[in-house]
């Protein structure tokens, strides 16, 4: 193991707390993990500039079988190049607003992102689509028909459109889902 | 110029953005984290490409937008920001910088931070103390957040019964115990001398034989029934401590009306959270589309198969609420002689089910008090013949239980009702089978003791057989209990493991017809319910019950836990945390509202035996409390009179349900008011639309006026009557102001 930047020392540890919705022990958990996607590169990571890709994010079990993990990496990223490296800040980000603590306010901004396939803001037609086709199943068989596509989008709308724009906004979605009384507790990963 | 078209693109297919609507304050609150403009080629218009062609017009609005944030965002905490750490650690700094405080109110922040975080260190703790953590988020991993909630509700019985264990244990076996060490004097009840107060030791002489003692300990008589298992044991009056005199009966009285209360308030406590979401919702339906779509991934899944098949199980619900509507249609439009069809094979059905259900309480019934008269008959036969008939009634009521599902099934094909409908309606009938079952054995245990050979009972109910009642009460649930935990563990060794092993070796018809055992979460949830009820209603014959019960749940959860892992595999029908948490807690109130039945009815209106128990020296056990009131001074037992006279509760009667209908006025009245402001909220989109067209349109005829060049723009219009058009395929384009108006800089 490396020293200096690529430990965890108190003071970063505290201010990491305040920062975050995680405890101690979840940061360490965090770093250690962080530290093993690390494996078998020569220097050790600096923490807070050291990215790392995102093919090697999409290991780590909790979110292996996530169908939204590309999505995810994007959402947390702060590189300019866009390609969906995080850093271990960006990794923290990400636990911090999965976890538990985490009020309903930061989950459901961070989920509207997510959903927000194209980035435009708004969740339209295209995003709810590509939405329920990730959720039910990529192979042909095992996605619902068109028609059952656009009935259930219709079927959204009509329950969370409430400025009847014909999209969701960010405010209509934080409405829809302040009533889920499912979202908590799906949302919500823990290492 | 069509009316109606807003947005509309250039030829070029580039999407750029209007700058005025870049400064709407509710376009602000939508400002992502990248600042970077790099999204020209998008046809869709990114944030990236609105905030790179705004130039200075953005500068300035989203500093003042960023200042307004800031004023608002100032009391609170500032990880509740959505911002990377970076920009949370800037901001902070700034904060710091800004509000320049003295030493006192930096003393005080840095106290109300240490303050904070002690209290999240201990939360830490305690949660880390809970039971099970690590097998509970293993569970989770592996099949979701439905069989999730069965989990948590088994660790909450667990709890549950340790709690009560505890509040009998420390008023009533816990002052006979250090009554000796604390030089108490114990007075026992006196025997009168009444034949009613003959109690036979029932205690076997002599050599006993092993398997004796098996059957003692399985049935409860024998060497267990003189011990503080049963109610039998506690003849004690009263105990003088130094200061104080404590009276057991009125505390063995307290502590049963204690624990039905605590019951009764943690379970409102503990569904109150869901209750809540669920009642603000203004729509009937308790499953929403958008629920199911949002939040209808557990992103906790970190096994493979799980979440193939939470996929495939989500796939079936939506496929399920789509077919619903068209159920919904297909009713509607039932003619009038299929309606009366199936009104005649509903009722038909219904009968046979009542008649099914009346068969087996009578059944019941029958083993109850054939096995009662074969107990008092006291010959030393097969001691496990013997065994069998004081199990007879658990064994009716198990077999009852099992085979009455697959029969409700059966019949609710038949009934032709939409299939939500369908799974609640068997869920009731099932519940309904399985809380009465208890209530007639029980009934038929009090018909047994308040038969007498002769017209009236002498001591109220019947001596010669029944010395002391309440005991024989405690054992029939001591021994519902054991039974109850055989059965499961049973069932799982001999028929789950089996079973899977079928599954896997053996590839013959029948076995895969069969198919792997699914992991029915209502079935077990009214497993557990059903040995609650009975934990709740024995506790006041057999006080150390629920901790019994506690051992008992806690081996069900690694039982179940392990069959889980190993044999089981997720539901096809997916059962949702949120119903199921409201299904669970309301199942459970159920079985609490008739656990409280039995007990209210033996305390108030049968007369305690007089051999045996706290209560020898009253009528009935209620008696207690009316003689200790009676001995305290004039102004409390004015007090408690007023309390409890019909006045008093016609009085408060009224005043709940005039408090009850306030709030129902007031909720309608809410409704209306969230109504209209639907209404407006639409209203008012459309108003902002109009006017940006206008302003559009203002700004073409302007640039147009200018500087004279002709414009080209090819619209193609989304038509904003319905909320989705079939060419509303490609979202909202903006409208591109000139590349030289005066407008942009």
């Amino acid at each position: 193991m490396g020293t200096g930047a690529s430990q965890l020392d108190k003071d970063s540890l505290l201010k990491y707390e305040e920062l975050t919705f995680l405890t101690k022990q979840e940061i360490l958990l965090a770093h250690k993990k962080f530290i093993q996607l690390f494996e078998g590169k020569k220097r050790p990571p600096e923490l807070q500039t050291s990215r790392v890709p995102k093919h090697k994010i999409i290991t780590v079990l909790e979110l292996q079988y996530n169908p939204f993990r590309d999505r995810i990496c994007h959402v947390f990223s702060t590189s300019e190049m866009n390609n969906g490296s995080l850093t271990f800040e960006d990794f923290l980000d990400l636990l911090s607003a999965f976890s538990d603590s985490a009020t309903l306010e930061i989950k459901s901004h961070y989920a509207f992102r997510i959903f927000d396939f194209d980035d435009d803001g708004t969740l339209g037609c295209g995003d709810l689509e590509k939405l329920i086709n990730l959720l039910t199943g990529e192979t042909e068989d095992t996605s619902l028909k068109d028609d059952k596509v656009k009935q259930l989008i219709n079927n959204i709308l009509e329950e969370s459109d409430i400025d009847k724009d014909g999209t969701v906004n960010l405010s209509e979605f934080q409405h829809v889902v302040s009533r889920s009384p499912d979202f908590v507790s799906s949302f919500k990963i823990v290492l | 110029m069509d009316s109606d078209a807003v947005f509309y693109t250039d030829r070029s297919g580039i999407v750029t953005s209007n700058p005025l609507l870049d400064q709407l304050p509710s376009y602000q609150s939508l400002l992502y984290r990248r600042k970077s403009s790099n999204g020209g080629t998008k046809r869709r218009p990114s944030s990236r490409s609105r905030l790179g062609s705004s130039g200075s017009w953005k500068l300035s609005t989203v500093t003042r937008q960023e200042e307004k944030q800031r004023g608002q965002t100032l009391q609170r905490p500032i990880r509740e920001l959505a911002k990377t750490i970076n920009e949370k650690r800037t901001y902070k700094k700034q904060q710091d910088e800004a509000r320049e405080l003295s030493s006192w109110g930096q003393w005080r922040q840095s106290t109300r931070r240490y303050l904070r975080r002690l209290k999240e260190e201990a939360q830490g703790w305690f949660s880390s103390l809970k039971l099970w953590r690590g097998d509970i988020r293993l569970i989770e991993g592996m099949f979701g957040t439905g069989i999730l909630s069965y989990f948590s509700f088994l660790r909450f019985l667990v709890m549950l019964n340790l709690i009560i264990f505890l509040i009998m244990f420390s008023f009533v076996i816990l002052p006979i115990i250090i009554a000796p060490k604390s030089s108490g004097n114990i007075t026992y009840s006196q025997s009168n001398g009444n034949v009613c107060s003959v109690y036979p030791s029932s205690a076997r002489r002599g050599l006993v034989v092993f398997h004796e003692h098996l059957t003692d300990l399985l049935s409860g008589g024998g060497f267990l029934e003189d011990t503080y298992l049963f109610y039998g044991y506690y003849k004690v009056d009263k105990i003088h401590f130094a200061q104080i005199t404590y009276s057991l009966p009125l505390a063995y009285l307290l502590a049963t009306v204690a624990y039905m209360f605590l019951s009764l308030i943690w379970i409102v406590k503990r569904s109150a959270t869901g209750f809540k979401q669920n009642l603000i919702q203004d729509e009937d339906r308790f499953q929403s589309f958008c629920n199911k779509i949002f939040a209808g991934w557990d992103f906790c899944i970190t096994d493979k198969n799980a979440a193939r098949l939470k996929r495939s199980s989500l796939l079936y619900e939506l496929k399920t609420d789509l077919e619903e509507e068209r159920i919904k249609q297909k009713i509607a439009d039932r003619t009038r002689k299929e309606r009366c069809r199936i009104y005649l094979i509903r009722l038909i059905l219904n009968f046979f089910v009542i008649g099914v259900l009346a068969g087996c309480f009578y059944s019941i019934y029958l083993a109850t008090i054939f096995s009662q008269e074969a107990q008092m008959k006291d010959e030393k036969g097969n001691s496990h013949i013997d065994l069998i008939i004081e199990y007879l009634p658990s064994i009716v009521i198990t077999l009852a239980n099992f085979i009455n599902p697959l029969l409700f099934s059966i019949i609710i094909n038949y009934e032709d009702y939409s299939p939500a409908f369908e799974i609640r309606f068997t869920l009731m009938r099932c519940v309904f089978m399985r809380l009465t079952s208890i209530g007639v054995l029980l009934f038929s245990l009090w018909s047994q003791i308040t038969k007498c050979k002769e017209e009236t009972c002498i001591c109220g109910y019947n001596h010669v057989l029944y010395s002391c009642w309440e005991t024989r009460v405690g054992q029939e649930m001591y021994k519902l209990t054991i039974f109850d935990f055989i059965i499961i563990a049973a069932v799982t060794l001999f028929v789950e493991f089996p079973r899977k092993m079928m599954v896997q070796y053996c590839d013959c018809g029948v076995v895969r017809w069969w198919g792997q055992q699914e992991f029915a979460i209502p079935q077990n949830v009214l497993e557990i319910v059903y040995g609650q009820t009975i934990c709740w209603i024995g506790t006041f014959y057999c006080p150390i019950l629920p901790a019994i019960c506690t051992i008992k749940y806690f081996f069900i959860f690694y039982i179940k836990k392990v069959s889980l892992i190993k044999n089981c595999r997720p539901a096809t029908r997916p059962f949702r945390a949120s119903s199921s948490h409201f299904f669970f807690l309301g199942v459970l109130l159920i079985g609490l509202a008739l656990a409280c039945l039995p007990v209210t009815v033996s305390v108030a209106q049968i007369s305690s035996s007089q051999a045996c128990g706290p209560f020898v020296n009253y009528s009935t056990s209620w008696e207690v409390l009316p003689a200790t009131v009676a001995q305290l001074p004039n102004g409390a037992q004015n007090l408690l009179y007023a309390l409890s006279s019909e006045v008093f509760a016609v009085s408060f009667f009224v005043v709940t349900c005039l408090a009850m209908f306030y709030v129902i006025a007031l909720a309608g009245a809410h409704k209306r008011v969230i109504n209209q402001l639907r209404e407006q909220l639409a209203m008012e989109g459309r108003d902002k639309r109009f006017l940006i067209q206008k302003l559009c349109q203002a700004q073409g005829n302007r640039a147009v006026q200018s500087k004279s060049q002709p414009q080209t723009r090819s619209r193609s219009s989304p038509s904003y009557h319905t909320s989705f058009s079939s060419n509303f395929s490609e979202s909202v384009f903006l409208a591109h102001p000139p590349p030289h108006s005066s407008t942009h800089v």
